[in-house]
C-alpha cells in the first residue's frame, strides 16, 4: 500500500499506482471488448447511428483513462455516459418524434415501407412451374432453399438471393447435397415448420423478380408482388389493375382518387400533432379537461397534504405530549408503503359492491367511488391524502421544531392571540421553510402516473370521445393511452411525444419558478 | 405557550429539568391541552393503519374474495401465502430485487464519484456542468418513456441484452437517472467534509483515487446510504417504464405482476394480490422503519439546501 503511494507521488498524476492501476487496465478491457463486440454488432445490422455513438463512447472512454489531462472525467464520465444515452438522448428523440407522424401505419423508412408493400402484396405467378424444393441450413444456422429451376440447381436465403450451385448432387429430382450447406431431414423441418412456412427467398436482387416460398417443404412456387415500384418516377403501380400511386406528404403512397396503401413510412408534419392536441375535436375536448384536472389535481393534492400534514405536526409539536413516537411511527407507515400498493389496495377497498368501504364502513351503501366522475376524482385526491399527508407531516414537525422561539415571545408581549400568531407568524414562517419540497411535491403528483393507472386507470371513459381517455386521467397517463404501447388504441407515437412536449413545458417552468425561489444557481459557487 | 404552563404549574414539576409537566394536572386543564391531541392523534392513526389491517386481514383470509375479505380476521390462514407458490410472484420479486439493488449501487457509485468531481476538482465547464445537470434532472425520464421504447427497439436489433424485454436494459434506463438529483444531494454533503483531510492525505502521497476510495467515501457513508435507499425504493415502486420495457411475464416487476393480477379478476385473485402486497411491501416497509431518521433528514437536507 504505501509503496504504491509513494510510487504514485513519484509518478506525479498518481493515476499510475500498483494495483489500482492493474484493476483500471481489466475495467478497461472489459469495457473495450463489450464495446467492441457492440460495434461489430452494429455493423452486422447496418445501424450507423448507434455504431457511431459506441464508437464515440469507446474513443472517450480510452482517452479520458488513459491521458492524464482528463482526472475530474475519470469520475463524471460513467455516469455521464448513462445519462446522455438514457435521458439527454431521449429527451431530444421526444422532441424530433413530437414533430413526426410516427405510429401506426408509419413505422419505418420509406425503403422500409416500400418493400413492405412489395412482400406483402404477393400472388404466385399465374403459369409458374412447381419448384422442387429442399430446406436447407448454412453454416450460420440461417435456413435457406436449394431449388431446381430449369434443370439447374440454385441455392439462396432470405437475405442472399438464389445463385447457382453447381456442384449440387440431385437424385430422383431432389437435391440431396449441397456443398457448404446442411441438408435438413424431415424431423428438422417439421421442428422448424413455422420458419420454413415463412421464409422467403428472393429470386433475384430485384424485389420486383419476386420469391420462392412453399407450403410443404417439397415443392416451391415464385410469388411476385402485385405492386410495382417504379424508382426512377417514385411511383407505385398496381399490376393487375394499373392504378398508379404516388406519395403524398403524410408518408403514404396515394392514388389520383385519393386511394391510400397501408403502410406508410414516418415523414416530419410539422406542428401538426400540437394542432390535433388542441384542435382535433376529438383530442382538443377531452385534453382540455385533462390538462384543467391535471393541474386541479396536483394543487389540491399538495394542498390537502399539506393541511392535514402541517395540522397533525402543529397537534403533536407539544413536548408533554405522551407517546409521540409511537404515534408517529404508526403515522408514517402509509408513506413507506409503495405507492403501487396502495393504489391497487385503496382500488379494492373502494370497488363499488364488494369493496369494504361500501359493505362495512358504510353499511351496505353501493356508493360509485371509482365509477362516477367525480367521486372517482375526489377518490383519487383522498387516496393521495393518504399515501402523502406522513410526508408532509414529517417536513412540517422539522420545521416547526426550527422555528425561532423569540419571535413568538415577541408576537406574546404584542398580545397576539393564538389564531393571530398562528396566521401571521407560524404559516409564513412553514411556508418559507417547506416551498421548495411543495414545489417539487407538485412536480411529482403532475405526473403521479402509477396512482391514476392502478387506482381508477383513468376511468369513467368520457363518454364523448372516441380515444382511450376518462374522467381521472391525468396528461401522463393520457400520453400512455395515446401512444398505444398497452394495445388499447393504435399507436401514435407522434401525438403521443408532442403531449410529452406539453408536459415538459409545465414542469420546465414551474422548475424554473422553484430555482428562483431558493436561489439554488448562486449557491453552486 | 409553553413556557407559560411551565410557570403556571411550575410547583408541580417533579422530573429534573422539569419537562414532566404531565402529573397532577386538572382533569379538565388536561383534557383541553392534551386530551385533544390524543383523539387526534388516535383518529389519525386508525386513518394511517386501517388499510393496513384490512390488507394483512386480507391476506389471512380463506376465501380469497374481495367479498371474503371484508370480516377482518374472521379466519385466519396461510393459504394464499402457500398459493403463491403456484404462480409468479416470488420470480417477480427476485426481479424487482435484482434491478432495484443493481440500480441502487450503481447510482450510488457513478453518482458519489461525479459528486466528489464536482466538489474536489476545479475544472473548466464545472460550474456548467452543474447547471446543465440541474436542468436536465428538471425533467424526469419517465415522460421520455416513448422514446426509451423507440431506442431500446433499436438497440434491441444490434444487442438485444440492450433491447426490449431485457432487465438488464431496464436497469441501464434507470442508471440514466443516476446523476441528477443524486449528485447534488451528495455534493452538498461531500462539501462538508474538510477539505484538509484530503490535502493532509495528499501530502502524504494519496493519489486521487486513493482519497476517494479510502478517506471520502469513508466520511461520507450516511448520504451514500440514503441514496441507495430512495433509489431502491423509487424504482422498486416504478412502473411506467418497467411496463413498457419488460413484455414477457417470467421479467416482470413486483409493479407490473401485481396490477396485472388486480386488473383482471380483481375480485377472484383478491387474496393472492393481498399476501403478495404484505411481502412486497414488508422489505420497504423494514427498510424505511430503521432508517426513517437517515431518509427524513436526507429528503429535507436534499431539498432544501441542494
Amino acid at each position: 500500500m504505501s509503496r504504491a503511494r509513494y510510487k504514485g507521488a513519484d509518478a506525479g498524476s498518481g493515476t499510475f499506482s500498483g494495483a489500482g492501476f492493474a484493476v483500471k487496465l481489466v475495467l478497461i478491457a472489459l469495457v473495450d471488448a463489450l464495446g467492441v463486440f457492440g460495434v461489430l454488432a452494429a455493423w452486422r445490422a447496418g445501424s450507423w447511428g448507434i455504431l457511431a455513438a459506441m464508437v464515440a463512447l469507446l474513443v472517450a472512454a480510452n482517452w479520458v483513462y488513459f491521458t492524464k489531462r482528463a482526472l475530474p472525467l475519470k469520475y463524471i464520465l460513467p455516469g455521464l455516459a448513462f445519462l446522455l444515452v438514457y435521458q439527454v438522448y431521449v429527451i431530444g428523440y421526444t422532441g424530433y418524434v413530437a414533430f413526426t407522424n410516427y405510429g401506426d401505419g408509419h413505422n419505418s423508412t420509406k425503403e422500409q415501407a416500400i418493400d413492405a408493400l412489395l412482400v406483402q402484396n404477393e400472388r404466385r405467378v399465374e403459369g409458374s412451374p412447381a419448384l422442387p424444393l429442399t430446406v436447407v441450413e448454412s453454416g450460420d444456422g440461417d435456413l435457406g432453399f436449394a431449388v431446381t429451376r430449369d434443370g439447374a440447381v440454385e441455392v439462396g436465403t432470405a437475405d442472399e438471393p438464389l445463385d447457382a450451385a453447381p456442384d449440387a448432387t440431385v437424385s430422383e429430382g431432389a437435391v440431396t447435397a449441397v456443398p457448404g450447406w446442411t441438408v435438413l431431414d424431415r424431423q428438422a423441418v417439421l421442428q422448424r415448420q413455422q420458419e420454413v412456412t415463412t421464409l422467403r427467398v428472393p429470386v433475384s436482387d430485384d424485389a420486383a423478380d419476386g420469391s420462392v416460398r412453399t407450403q410443404d417443404a417439397r415443392t416451391g412456387y415464385v410469388f411476385q408482388p402485385v405492386l410495382e415500384y417504379d424508382e426512377a418516377a417514385d411511383t407505385m403501380t398496381d399490376a393487375s389493375t394499373g392504378v398508379v400511386y404516388t406519395p403524398n406528404d403524410e408518408g403514404q403512397f396515394e392514388s389520383a382518387d385519393g386511394e391510400t396503401l397501408p403502410v406508410g413510412w414516418r415523414v416530419t408534419v410539422g406542428f401538426e400533432n400540437f394542432a390535433t392536441a388542441f384542435g382535433d375535436d376529438r383530442y382538443a375536448g377531452p385534453f382540455v379537461k385533462i390538462l384543467l384536472w391535471t393541474f386541479a389535481f396536483a394543487v389540491l393534492s399538495v394542498v390537502t397534504t399539506f393541511a392535514l400534514g402541517m395540522f397533525l405536526a402543529m397537534v403533536f409539536n407539544d413536548p408533554r405530549l405522551r407517546g409521540r413516537k409511537v404515534y408517529r411511527t404508526l403515522m408514517i407507515l402509509p408513506y413507506a408503503m409503495p405507492g403501487f400498493l396502495a393504489a391497487l389496495l385503496w382500488s379494492g377497498m373502494l370497488n363499488k359492491s364488494f369493496g369494504v368501504i361500501n359493505q362495512v364502513l358504510l353499511g351496505g351503501a353501493a356508493i360509485p367511488w371509482l365509477t362516477d366522475p367525480w367521486l372517482a376524482k375526489l377518490s383519487v385526491l383522498g387516496v393521495n391524502l393518504w399515501l402523502g399527508f406522513p410526508y408532509m407531516f414529517l417536513i412540517c414537525t422539522g420545521a416547526l421544531q426550527s422555528l425561532p422561539g423569540d419571535v413568538y415571545e415577541a408576537a406574546r408581549i404584542d398580545g397576539a392571540g393564538k389564531w393571530r400568531t398562528w396566521r401571521s407568524i407560524t404559516m409564513p414562517l412553514l411556508l418559507v421553510a417547506t416551498a421548495p419540497l411543495l414545489i417539487s411535491s407538485f412536480a411529482f403528483n403532475f405526473n403521479n402516473f402509477t396512482l391514476i393507472k392502478m387506482l381508477t386507470g383513468g376511468g369513467p371513459r368520457f363518454d364523448d370521445a372516441s380515444v382511450p381517455l376518462g374522467h381521472t386521467d391525468i396528461l401522463i397517463s393520457m400520453v400512455y393511452n395515446v401512444s398505444g404501447l398497452d394495445g388499447s388504441a393504435p399507436r401514435d407515437y407522434g401525438l403521443a411525444s408532442a403531449l410529452s412536449i406539453v408536459i415538459f413545458v409545465v414542469v420546465g417552468v414551474i422548475s424554473a419558478i422553484a430555482f428562483r425561489q431558493t436561489r439554488k444557481l448562486e449557491e453552486l459557487s | 405557550m409553553t413556557t407559560a404552563t411551565e410557570r403556571a404549574t411550575g410547583p408541580a414539576t417533579d422530573g429534573p429539568g422539569g419537562q414532566v409537566l404531565r402529573h397532577r394536572m386538572p382533569a379538565g386543564r388536561w383534557a383541553r391541552e392534551l386530551g385533544w391531541r390524543h383523539v387526534v392523534g388516535v383518529l389519525a392513526v386508525l386513518y394511517a393503519v386501517f388499510p393496513i389491517v384490512y390488507v394483512v386481514s386480507a391476506s389471512l383470509s380463506p376465501t380469497g374474495t374481495l367479498t371474503g375479505s371484508n370480516d377482518l380476521f374472521a379466519q385466519v390462514s396461510g393459504v394464499n401465502y402457500a398459493e403463491l407458490g403456484d404462480t409468479k410472484f416470488w420470480t417477480w420479486m427476485g426481479n424487482t430485487l435484482v434491478i432495484g439493488v443493481a440500480t441502487a449501487v450503481g447510482t450510488v457509485l457513478m453518482g458519489a464519484a461525479a459528486a466528489y468531481a464536482f466538489s474536489r476538482f476545479r475544472f473548466a465547464g464545472r460550474r456548467l456542468g452543474l447547471t446543465s445537470l440541474l436542468i436536465i434532472q428538471m425533467f424526469p425520464q419517465m415522460l421520455a418513456f416513448v422514446a426509451i421504447f423507440l431506442l431500446l427497439i433499436s438497440l434491441g436489433e444490434v444487442v438485444p441484452v440492450l433491447g426490449l424485454n431485457s432487465k438488464i436494459a431496464l436497469i441501464c434506463v434507470y442508471l440514466g437517472g443516476a446523476l441528477g438529483v443524486n449528485t447534488f444531494l451528495m455534493y452538498g454533503f461531500f462539501n462538508t467534509v474538510p477539505r484538509e483531510l484530503d490535502e493532509a492525505a495528499k501530502i502524504d502521497g494519496a493519489t486521487h483515487a486513493q482519497v476517494y476510495w479510502t478517506i471520502i467515501l469513508r466520511l461520507v457513508t450516511p448520504i451514500l446510504a440514503v441514496v441507495g435507499l430512495l433509489s431502491f425504493i423509487s424504482t422498486f415502486g416504478e412502473f411506467i417504464i418497467a411496463r413498457v420495457v419488460l413484455q414477457s411475464e417470467s421479467n416482470w416487476t413486483l409493479a407490473v405482476g401485481l396490477y396485472g393480477w388486480v386488473s383482471s379478476l380483481l375480485e377472484a385473485n383478491w387474496g393472492l394480490f393481498a399476501a403478495g402486497a404484505v411481502l412486497s411491501a414488508i422489505p420497504v416497509l423494514a427498510l424505511f422503519l430503521f432508517l426513517q431518521k437517515y431518509i427524513v433528514g436526507g429528503l429535507t437536507a436534499g431539498s432544501v439546501k441542494g
